[in-house]
């Protein structure tokens, strides 16, 4: 059961509640595996640096989640069915990137610096 | 005979003594560079959006690559550009 970071980028054409619905599915389906949801972060509409798929904005969505190493194939492969989902990206977190998410989602403030993660 | 200090250099002696180089990280006791941090990551990219060397950021080798996998890992995810102009 390691710690997994799961970022995802939808289509900006998703309606508000498509866009939670599409949150809640994964969520479920990573709790339907025996996975365990840590905690989600959805950025919400913003603008991509580069076009993606012709489109200029995304919806970014992030969640960190705790699954045993075999789960994130059977996760990859809805994302890559689902056409809402325009890019995703897994990353494993080391216990120094768990500590700092952690702090991070309690909202403690930090100098600028800082905040990149102490 | 030239005494010492009656010789005259052609150029100046360079010995400009500038701040000596740190690592941020070690430092600050950052031990976790965020790949989502895109205005921190900023830091290390140049107008076009290109890496700067260690020599210039003076990071330490172990950051340094950290640093270049979290903004490769940003890149990809369209927080940062891959390439631009006045990127600041």
């Amino acid at each position: 059961m390691n710690n997994y970071e799961l970022m995802v980028i939808f289509t900006p054409v998703l309606s508000e509640d498509e866009y939670k619905a599409a949150q809640k599915k994964y969520e479920s389906f990573v709790k339907d595996n025996e996975g365990e949801v840590i905690g989600t972060k959805p950025w919400g509409l913003k603008s991509l640096a580069y076009p993606i798929a012709k489109k200029t904005t995304g919806l970014y969505w992030v969640m960190e989640y705790k699954a045993p190493s075999s789960f994130n194939e059977k996760l990859k492969i809805q994302l890559l069915r689902d056409d809402n989902v325009m890019r995703h990206m897994f990353t494993v977190l080391d216990k120094y990137a768990v500590e700092y998410n952690t702090r991070k989602r309690s909202g403690v403030q930090y100098s600028e610096t800082e905040k990149a993660g102490a | 005979m030239a005494k010492a200090n009656e010789i005259k250099y052609l150029t100046a002696i360079k010995a400009e003594n500038r701040p000596k180089k740190y690592c941020r990280f070690k430092k600050m006791g950052i031990r976790y560079i965020d790949y989502k941090d895109g205005d921190f990551l900023k830091k290390f990219l140049n107008e076009q959006g290109k890496l700067l060397p260690r020599r210039i950021t003076g990071n330490s080798l172990k950051f340094q690559r950290k640093v270049s996998t979290a903004i490769k890992k940003a890149r990809q995810m369209a927080i940062l550009p891959y390439v631009t102009d006045l990127l600041k």
